[in-house]
């Protein structure tokens, strides 16, 4: 049978409007930094840059802190749930509006397929503004204590995998609940939260009340010390997780950690084969690997071990990866040399380990940063590749033989963030969720992701959940006012 | 034949207490012991001698809790309900010696002895009642945009490290401890340092009682020397440090910090900055303290035909 090309379908850039260089939005104003430097923000794609960005000292993390303390004591803090609920509102219909310019520059400056920033970054950050501008009025109803109330000032610090649905993660709940914010996006993903602060903007929010300061882990450091912050809220790796532990030790600060994850992915000799092919394909290659929650560990039982590698090599050979920008791609670009250069690193060890590796046949564009979806099979639970987060388009498969064997299995890592199950028995199921030691189990299915559903983990995949009446109670307080 | 004159009519027994570790009483490893007076002062009436656990005693405190973590959590909600209330009954049975040494401990008068050891009965009958509704209460369905049913339900999150009070011997530290073994998780208790008498009485309540072996164990001692093994420790899921405040030598930012090693979940002592106070325990509790040892798992499926 004859094989069918792909024409190139590349979404067009033209509805994104980049300026050449960005400043510090505080006090509800693009401000120049104190003191900071300039880095450039590139698309990991192609290496272009994209923009010029400040990198916030801390002198500018003070003004960013300032400027917050006066909207919540003046404006935000003392406005009602119902009005704090109506500029919720306003920024999810904007978010929407805005939409295909959003996912077009997450695109870019992520390296994201924009089928993946188009049809669930970019809908599920509105749908989170959505679903907590509902909140904003109704506290009091969300069974988390007497006299609830908001914090103050919210310091988050937020991850490159997701740029902006991170961000409405943390905004989103923050605000409702009545708090201000100080938001630090990645280093190399600064751009759609610096167009975030221009829906602030428009949605004429009170200034102030969202401070974006762009940055590196400098920055992050500088909010995460600051004594004007009176809860943070992190999302990114386990180490940097306990430094942050580490640092507000002894303090009254609140924290938020949503960290690293090894999940396991499941597959029992009953599941439906092609199903679960596709949830072991979404579950870690979505998003180039680079998800906390990925499948990366693939658990298969023995008996069908073999069947499940040939499927899954066969599908891996249909994957397109190339422009992030082209409609038809499914994988893109790796976010960043380092990222690069870590996944190449973990990589070569499963090889001097002795698992078996292996990859589709696929050219790679020229420029930019790639990594071949590559599958490690022969692998032992001790194996590097096992146990470290590698964060990129890489699946290690281990096999096991009874349930029991399947749960040690999974559970045998520091980490506890998700879990996938793929069987046609239900009571295994409800058992084998029983038994997986991790905050979201997803089972024949992967990968999904609600504004009511909460999300976080066990263990050193962190604390807090993020999302659904669980997801408020971070950003809330309660019980007499002292 | 009389006594001679000015001596005791029977020569009373002076107690040396024991540790409680995996539904046993053991001595410390180490062999120590330590002197307790009338009033947690040093000046007071000699009360007793109990064991002055140490590093390794500690250590075997959490291999015991860690153990019986999967039995416990692995119960019904119903059956610890039913388990919890037993301890409440053990207790009543022994109501006189707990306000004795609740009496002598604290230093305080009969009639507040009985109130407090009252209240910490009740304490137990209240979160026993807990058991089986805090689920319901904390869990529930969430209304996902899509074909799915998805559910989240809270899951005890394994082995607690409890510093209790330092100053309520009794009711402070049932009201530490029972909302953390009522959701499934298991205990690893040092108890007041100077105050210990009701924590040893209690251990023998519990082991009199239906709780299995392992589900608490309690550790006397000195806090200082004990604490930071228990907060560094990699098979402790959570820690909370209440009894911090008034514990000679504690900081509790150093524990807080040495916890942040396995990310543990970690409940501050009372207070303002870095101030510890011992907070009011006649307060009756809320839902904070259960909560807080818990984790939410969220399940996913789809639906179809």
């Amino acid at each position: 049978m004859a094989k069918f090309e792909y024409a190139p379908a590349p979404e067009s850039r033209a509805v994104v409007n980049l300026k050449p260089s960005y400043g510090l939005f505080i006090g509800g104003e693009f401000t120049e930094s104190e003191g900071g430097s300039a880095f450039k923000s590139i698309s990991p794609s192609s290496e272009e840059v994209l923009a010029e960005v400040t990198e916030a000292s801390s002198a500018d993390v003070d003004r960013a802190v300032d400027a917050a303390r006066r909207a919540f004591t003046g404006t935000w803090g003392r406005m009602s749930g119902a009005d704090r609920g109506k500029y919720l509102f306003r920024i999810a219909r904007i978010l929407q509006e805005r939409a295909r310019e959003f996912a077009v520059l997450e695109s870019l400056d992520n390296g994201k397929p924009i089928r993946e920033s188009r049809d669930v970054d970019v809908p599920l950050a509105a749908a989170h503004f959505f679903y907590h501008a509902g909140w904003a009025d109704k506290l009091e109803y969300a069974s988390l204590g007497p006299n609830p109330r908001p914090h103050g000032v919210v310091g988050q610090v937020i991850p490159w995998n997701f740029p902006l649905l991170m961000l409405a993660w943390k905004i989103a709940p923050a605000l409702a609940a009545g708090n201000t914010v100080v938001l630090k996006p990645a280093e190399t993903t600064p751009l759609t939260a610096l167009l975030f602060a221009e829906v602030c903007q428009q949605a004429d929010l009170p200034a102030g009340v969202v401070n974006i300061v762009t940055g590196a882990g400098a920055t992050g450091q500088a909010i995460v010390d600051h004594p004007g912050i009176d809860k943070l809220a992190f999302t990114g790796s386990t180490g940097v997780g306990k430094m942050i532990a580490r640092a507000i030790a002894g303090t009254r600060k609140k924290a938020t950690l949503e960290l690293g994850g090894k999940a396991a992915n499941i597959i029992f000799d009953d599941a439906p084969i092609d199903q679960a092919v596709e949830g072991i394909v979404n579950g870690i290659f979505f998003n180039q690997g680079h998800v906390c929650c990925a499948g990366s560990r693939l658990l298969v039982q023995e008996s069908i071990a073999e069947e499940v590698e040939a499927r899954l090599k066969r599908r891996l050979s249909t994957l397109r990866v190339g422009d992030p920008l082209d409609k038809n791609t499914d994988v893109g670009a790796i976010n960043s040399k380092a990222q690069l250069q870590r996944i190449t690193e973990l990589t070569a060890a499963g090889e001097a380990e002795g698992a078996t590796r292996w990859s589709p046949e696929c050219e790679l564009p020229s420029k930019g940063f790639w990594f071949r979806p590559t599958v490690f099979t022969g692998v032992s639970q001790t194996h590097r590749i096992a146990q470290e987060e590698i964060f990129g388009p890489v699946l290690s498969v281990l096999t096991f033989r009874t349930p029991h064997e399947a749960v040690a299995k999974a559970n045998n890592t520091p980490y506890g963030l998700s879990a996938g199950v793929w069987t046609e028995k239900g009571s295994r199921i409800l058992w084998m969720a029983d038994q997986l030691r991790a905050g979201v189990v997803w089972a024949n299915t992967f990968n999904k992701f609600d504004p009511t559903s909460p999300f976080g983990g066990y263990k050193e995949s962190g604390y807090g959940r993020e999302g659904g009446r669980h997801g408020l109670e971070a950003y809330v307080t309660t019980g007499d006012t002292k | 034949m009389s006594p001679t004159t000015g001596a005791p009519s029977r020569v009373e027994i002076k107690k040396t207490y024991k540790l409680y570790i995996g539904g046993k009483f053991p001595r410390s490893e180490s062999g120590r012991s330590y002197e307790v007076y009338a009033g947690g002062g040093t000046s007071g009436a000699f009360l007793a001698n109990a064991a002055q656990g140490s590093r390794k005693d500690a250590r075997d405190a959490v291999v015991a809790a860690r153990k019986a973590v999967d039995g416990w959590a692995g119960t019904t909600a119903y059956n610890r309900g039913q388990v919890l209330y037993r301890v409440a009954e053990v207790m009543e049975g022994r109501r006189a010696q707990f306000v004795a040494e609740v009496r002598a401990s604290e230093g305080v008068g009969e009639r507040q002895a009985e109130a407090l050891v009252g209240q910490a009965i009740d304490r137990w009958v209240w979160y026993a009642g807990w058991s089986d509704k805090y689920a319901q209460v904390l869990g529930g369905l969430n209304p996902v945009a899509g074909p799915y049913f998805d559910i989240s339900a809270p899951e005890p999150t394994g082995v607690v490290a409890v510093l209790a009070p330092q100053a309520s011997s009794l009711l402070g530290l049932v009201s530490v401890l029972a909302p953390v073994v009522v959701s499934g998780n298991t205990a690893v208790v040092l108890s007041s340092e100077h105050r210990p008498l009701p924590a040893i009485t209690l251990s023998e309540a519990l082991a009199t009682s239906d709780v299995p072996g392992g589900v608490v164990n309690i550790i006397t001692g000195r806090t200082a020397e004990v604490a930071p093994w228990l907060a560094s420790h990699r098979d402790v899921n959570a820690i909370d440090l209440s009894g911090a405040a008034g514990a000679e030598g504690v900081a509790w930012g150093d524990l807080e910090k040495a916890a942040a090693d396995n990310l543990k979940r970690v409940v501050r002592p009372a207070g303002t900055g870095p101030e510890a106070v011992e907070p009011d325990w006649t307060a009756t509790p809320d839902l904070s303290r259960l909560s807080a040892f818990l984790e939410t798992k969220t399940v996913w499926h789809p639906k179809g035909r």
